[in-house]
């Protein structure tokens, strides 16, 4: 700050830095030193002998198997919403984007009562899919379809917005050339957005993973059967097997960790290119993420 | 179809890209929000005042609503310095710490649940401290409070880090070298441009702390009438086939966050012109 001021602004900086770390201490290593700490307080053989649970493993299942549908489907809406979005000017295309990032607004309870209404026995085609012998609510589907609404947002604004910022001149010269649909996108767009799309399926990944609320509403809680692992974990916690619950924990945590140092990876690597005079990629923005 | 100025070059897909879009976003979003409005609806009016205003709905609203403010209003007071070190300084594991502000959004909230509840109760370290000057965190509205105000940081932070780096320092130094106090330049320099940020971000931070859920339930005990949050009570109304009911606590908490939200998008306008305004 003030040149005159050195002395004191360095003492303020470094209170500043001070409160930081000791704020960040607290409230954000703390509890991830809790989980890892919690979990091999019995030790390491333990740990791992909770994991082999069979409900546990149930729920690992599940987990992967809604994230195996529901991020490649969020992915493909977000790429076809983001070549609509950023490529053609339509009446309505703000409504649009504003529509998408809806579900970033909605508490998970309520994304899940939504999805009970609609599909639940007494709900609005409840009636039909029990007439057809079609569980939603209280089965897998239902996981499945609030998981897709709540992680909707999260490729689809990164891909819109990744696809903005690279206009559409090289598609349009391919075009004109006589390149197909297919050529264009897959030699001309896919590699340009590339990293924006992997930072998409990672923010996807990780919070379709982790998702509690909405998945709690619709699950029906059955023990391996409609648990996912964030649920299992909470019944785990539930009847005071700590460590087992922690151990569970630990899995998910590991793979935030893992998210975290991939979102700082790419962003690295966005910033370089940035410092680069040449043609700027779309930066995947920090802003972007300020809904998870 | 698609419009655009005369002469514009048309790529292929629109149609099929739109139409897939529009479907889904239908199906996804727009049938499911309907039907919630409807079975609002389904109560009249007399009874979707009766369901809201029954005083177990009204706590659990009032406390959603205290609490979420409280957090948000804690996120900004440390995570104000937090964005200014982060942007500002150099210093070993800057980037660590940069990096993991995310962490709220990344890690799943029950996990952040239990290892706060943990960390709070009266086994846990801190909770044993804070017990000990008379603070109960855990099964209180303070862990609630202590909750929101994990989940809410990365919100002020993210929000406020890039509109730190795109300040110019030339100001600063020119309001110094023109005789300025350090208090003046703070106040008067860099504290105007920074409020929309800190406001929107305080906002995001609020709405996102009126519906949270998973990270809240185990540390808040859920004590009806005293420690049970608004979700909370949509979810006891739901597994009393209220659906009704459940309902219309959710179109009250929908508006509170929709309107919100618009607040942010209102301020973002208006620090738009502002800044395209100066330059």
């Amino acid at each position: 700050m003030a040149g005159s001021h050195r002395s004191g602004t360095r003492a303020g900086r470094w209170l500043l830095i001070g409160v930081t770390v000791l704020f960040f201490a607290v409230f954000l290593f703390a509890p991830l030193v809790v989980v890892f700490s919690s979990a091999l307080q019995k030790g390491f053989g333990y740990c791992l002998a909770a994991l082999a649970d069979p409900e546990t493993v149930a729920a690992v299942r599940l987990t992967l198997l809604t994230t195996c549908i529901a991020v490649p489907v969020n992915t493909l809406f977000g790429l076809c919403a983001g070549w609509a979005i950023a490529k053609y000017e339509f009446p309505g295309k703000s409504l649009l984007k504003t529509v998408i990032a809806l579900p970033f607004s909605v508490s998970p309870v309520i994304a899940g009562l939504m999805f009970v209404l609609v599909y639940g026995s007494g709900g609005w085609i409840g009636p039909w899919l029990e007439a057809h012998h079609i569980r939603v609510i209280f089965a897998v589907p239902g996981i499945i379809l609030t998981t897709l609404f709540v992680t909707l947002p999260l490729a689809a604004h990164e891909l819109i917005a990744v696809l903005e910022a690279q206009g559409r001149e090289e598609e349009e010269a391919a075009w004109t050339l006589g390149a197909t649909g297919r050529q264009i996108f897959c030699k001309i767009t896919l590699p340009k957005i590339k990293w924006g799309l992997f930072y998409g399926v990672i923010l996807s990944t990780a919070r379709t993973m982790g998702e509690f609320g909405a998945v709690s509403v619709v699950s029906g809680h059955i023990r391996g059967l409609t648990n996912t692992l964030p649920l299992h974990i909470e019944v785990l916690y539930n009847q005071y097997d700590t460590v087992a619950a922690f151990s569970a924990a630990t899995l998910l945590a590991l793979i935030a960790l893992a998210t975290l140092a991939a979102k700082a990876a790419l962003e690295r690597r966005t910033e370089r290119r940035r410092d680069r005079p040449a043609p700027a990629q779309a930066t995947s923005g920090r802003e972007e993420w300020t809904w998870a | 179809m698609a419009g655009g100025p005369k002469g514009r070059i048309l790529l292929p897909g629109f149609g099929m890209t739109l139409g897939v879009t529009v479907f889904y976003v239908c199906v996804m979003i727009l049938i499911p929000f309907a039907v919630l409005v409807l079975k609002t609806a389904s109560l009249n009016l007399h009874g979707f005042y009766e369901t809201v205003t029954a005083p177990r709905v009204m706590a659990a609203l009032r406390l959603s609503l205290l609490t979420a403010l409280m957090a948000a209003c804690i996120n900004v007071v440390f995570g104000v310095p937090a964005a200014w070190v982060l942007s500002r300084y150099s210093f070993p594991g800057k980037r660590l710490l940069d990096a993991v502000v995310d962490l709220p959004f990344a890690l799943p909230t029950a996990v952040a649940g239990i290892a706060l509840t943990s960390m709070f109760g009266p086994a846990g370290g801190p909770g044993a401290i804070l017990e000990r000057f008379g603070v109960r965190v855990a099964f209180t509205p303070v862990g609630i409070v202590v909750a929101l105000a994990f989940i809410g940081l990365p919100f002020v932070v993210r929000t406020l880090q890039p509109v730190i780096e795109s300040l110019d320092r030339r100001v600063e130094e020119a309001a110094a070298t023109l005789g300025a106090s350090p208090a003046q330049v703070f106040f008067r320099v860099i504290l105007p441009p920074l409020v929309p940020a800190v406001l929107s971000g305080f906002s995001l931070a609020f709405a996102r702390g009126v519906g949270e859920y998973g990270s809240v339930v185990f540390i808040s005990g859920n004590m009806p009438m005293r420690t049970e949050i608004a979700p909370v009570v949509i979810m006891t109304k739901l597994q009393q086939f209220d659906y009704a009911g459940a309902a219309a606590v959710a179109v009250v908490l929908l508006i509170v966050s929709l309107v919100v939200m618009s607040l942010v998008r209102l301020i973002e306008l208006r620090a738009g012109f502002w800044r395209t305004g100066v330059r």
